[in-house]
């Protein structure tokens, strides 16, 4: 090997690391560069959206299940911290770790007989579920502040530095966000990430595999539900104000429409569709109103022509094409 | 090493399957054969825990695995390849490979998710095993490829090469030739002889009779799922009850 290719053969290895590296020093730099707070609010925006995609696309695209109601556990993470912040008094920090557990005990009661369902199935079983945590925190008034929500939230804080503006919550929420990409870089290049490729793949092939697939699906399910709560509890210290209505279905739609915009199973794809579902309104204002049809559109056509996902699907197509080449090449 | 004792499958009421019972001896072909719809495939599905058998019990190396789900059985060392091929299309040829070993590949998803220097090391370890079981089928060039585009008769040898890397102490083969060329058919029947020779334990399905005959230690024969015949490939080939199922009673046609 020449020295030329031994760097280019160093990138290829460390493709992944590098990568990461790389997103992580622009994210540092980022808000040098950029001192807008509308612009720092949308990242940060992005990050939390990031948080919750990531764990979903585990369970959509390696567990080949589908949800449509992880608002839901978004919701539950906010509404956990608010009330264990403001209500009980409680510190912030362990509250947010708490809370994410009790979540991911939820998502366990819930996964454990829902998961047995599978497609439209699964996919009203979630959406219920969505639908009566929204229903609870629109109407149990006492405690969740009903319609107009809860406010009052304290930042998140070490000692007395607190995160109380976009330019240190910035620095907060990606650090959150980079751990999980992280973590889902790491699981799916795992031989538990293969298992869980292949039980998206084929069940009965799985299982013959070695893959207890009623397992590993309510494992990743809990996992994911865990990501969301604790990007909701940031997203509640963010803003200091939840109200149900960031927390509906049509939340749960839009954060199903990033995993597919990024592509079933891709990890780097989920951080691409949370950027883009979360800007498209910015690049078009005048469809504001027409939002959910946007969306929807997008969805349709997305899975018609390319049912793994934009991103996904449209880089599967290019690698066929060169590798069917490549098989011409070889035969002839 | 694999014992079937009276192992019977009823579809509703209609039975697929009733009393078969044989025995696969540790290290040698052991072919099962029979008619279109003997009940071949449901007796696989039946040792390999897809299917649950209805009555009988099914041991391998001293233990029982009836009734056991299909995962627990892989993990006991139990291989098999699939009829209809189950590749994953979206994975590449070598990633296929690699879902083979998922056994060794750790179950905890924490520490999945940690990647720490062993875990690192074992997955070095894994991907060499899988290149050099690719080697083995001759595929290394199309590694990176994805599995979808593979030709036939390339797919089944990834299939193969799926079921072997791990090194699994008893492959059950559900038609490894089926729909082969006769050329393909002969370099997956050199394979199956080199498995032989490394030790591996074979429970073949197949409806090529030459490459039964040429590689089996031992046939079992079913029709309408009932064992009707086990012996060597010469017993059987000249036993009457065999001959009759295959190409109907002698004196009807004579």
């Amino acid at each position: 090997m020449n020295g030329r290719q031994k760097i280019l053969y160093f990138l290829y290895l460390h493709r992944t690391g590098l990568a990461v590296t790389a997103l992580s020093l622009t994210l540092l730099v980022y808000p040098l560069f950029q001192d807008n707070p509308y612009n720092l609010g949308l990242s940060n925006l992005i990050a939390i959206h990031a948080i919750v995609v990531l764990g979903l696309n585990l369970f959509v695209g390696y567990a080949g299940q589908i949800s449509l109601g992880h608002a839901a556990f978004f919701g539950l993470g906010a509404y956990g911290s608010a009330i264990g912040c403001v209500t009980l008094g409680l510190p912030p920090w362990p509250t947010m770790l708490a809370v994410a557990l009790l979540v991911a005990l939820v998502a366990l009661l819930i996964g454990v007989p829902a998961l047995r369902l599978s497609g439209h199935y699964l996919a009203m079983a979630t959406l219920g579920c969505n639908i009566v945590v929204h229903t609870v925190m629109l109407q149990w008034d006492e405690v969740t502040g009903g319609p107009s929500g809860f406010s009052g939230i304290p930042p998140l804080a070490f000692g007395s530095f607190a995160f109380d503006d976009e330019v240190s919550f910035h620095y907060l929420v990606w650090s959150f966000a980079l751990i999980s990409l992280l973590l889902c870089l790491n699981l799916v290049r795992s031989g538990v990430g293969r298992g869980l490729a292949a039980l998206a793949g084929d069940e009965t092939a799985a299982e013959a595999l070695g893959v207890d697939t009623r397992r590993a699906k309510v494992k990743v399910f809990v996992l994911s539900a865990a990501m969301a709560s604790l990007a909701g509890s940031l997203f509640a210290h963010c803003y200091g104000f939840v109200s149900p209505d960031s927390f509906g279905i049509f939340t749960s739609a839009d954060m199903v429409i990033m995993v597919v915009i990024g592509g079933m199973g891709s990890v780097w794809g989920s951080l691409f569709g949370a950027g883009f579902i979360t800007l498209l309104p910015e690049w078009m204002d005048v469809f504001e109103a027409y939002k959910d049809f946007v969306h929807g559109g997008i969805l349709v056509l997305v899975l018609m022509f390319l049912p793994q996902g934009l991103i996904t699907g449209l880089l599967e197509q290019i690698k066929i094409k060169v590798a069917l080449r490549r098989r011409k090449d070889a035969a002839a | 090493m694999l014992q079937l004792e009276k192992i019977s499958k009823r579809f509703g009421g209609l039975p697929a399957l009733e009393d078969v019972s044989f025995h696969v001896p540790r290290g040698q072909v052991t072919a099962l054969i029979g008619p279109n719809g003997a009940g071949k495939s449901t007796l696989i599905n039946c040792i390999s825990g897809v299917l649950q058998p209805t009555e009988g019990q099914v041991s391998f190396a001293g233990r029982q695995i009836t009734g056991q789900p299909a995962h627990q059985i892989a993990r006991f060392g139990i291989a098999r390849t699939f009829q209809n091929l189950k590749l994953f299309p979206r994975l590449t040829v070598l990633d296929n490979v690699l879902t083979g070993m998922t056994c060794e590949g750790g179950r905890s998803m924490c520490m999945a998710m940690l990647r720490l220097p062993y875990l690192r090391h074992r997955e070095r370890r894994l991907r060499l095993r899988a290149m050099e079981a690719l080697d083995r089928f001759d595929l290394t060039e199309k590694a990176n490829w994805p599995a979808e585009v593979l030709a036939y008769g390339d797919k089944k040898r990834v299939e193969l090469a799926r079921a072997t890397v791990g090194n699994p102490q008893l492959i059950l083969l559900d038609e490894p030739v089926a729909g082969l060329n006769a050329e393909e058919t002969s370099a997956v029947g050199d394979q199956l002889r080199r498995l032989r020779l490394a030790g591996y334990t074979l429970l073949l399905v197949e409806h090529d009779m030459d490459l039964v005959m040429e590689i089996a230690d031992k046939v079992v024969v079913l029709d309408s799922g009932r064992c009707i015949a086990t012996g060597t490939p010469d017993e059987v080939r000249r036993n009457p009850l065999v001959l009759e199922a295959y190409l109907g009673r002698m004196d009807a046609t004579a």
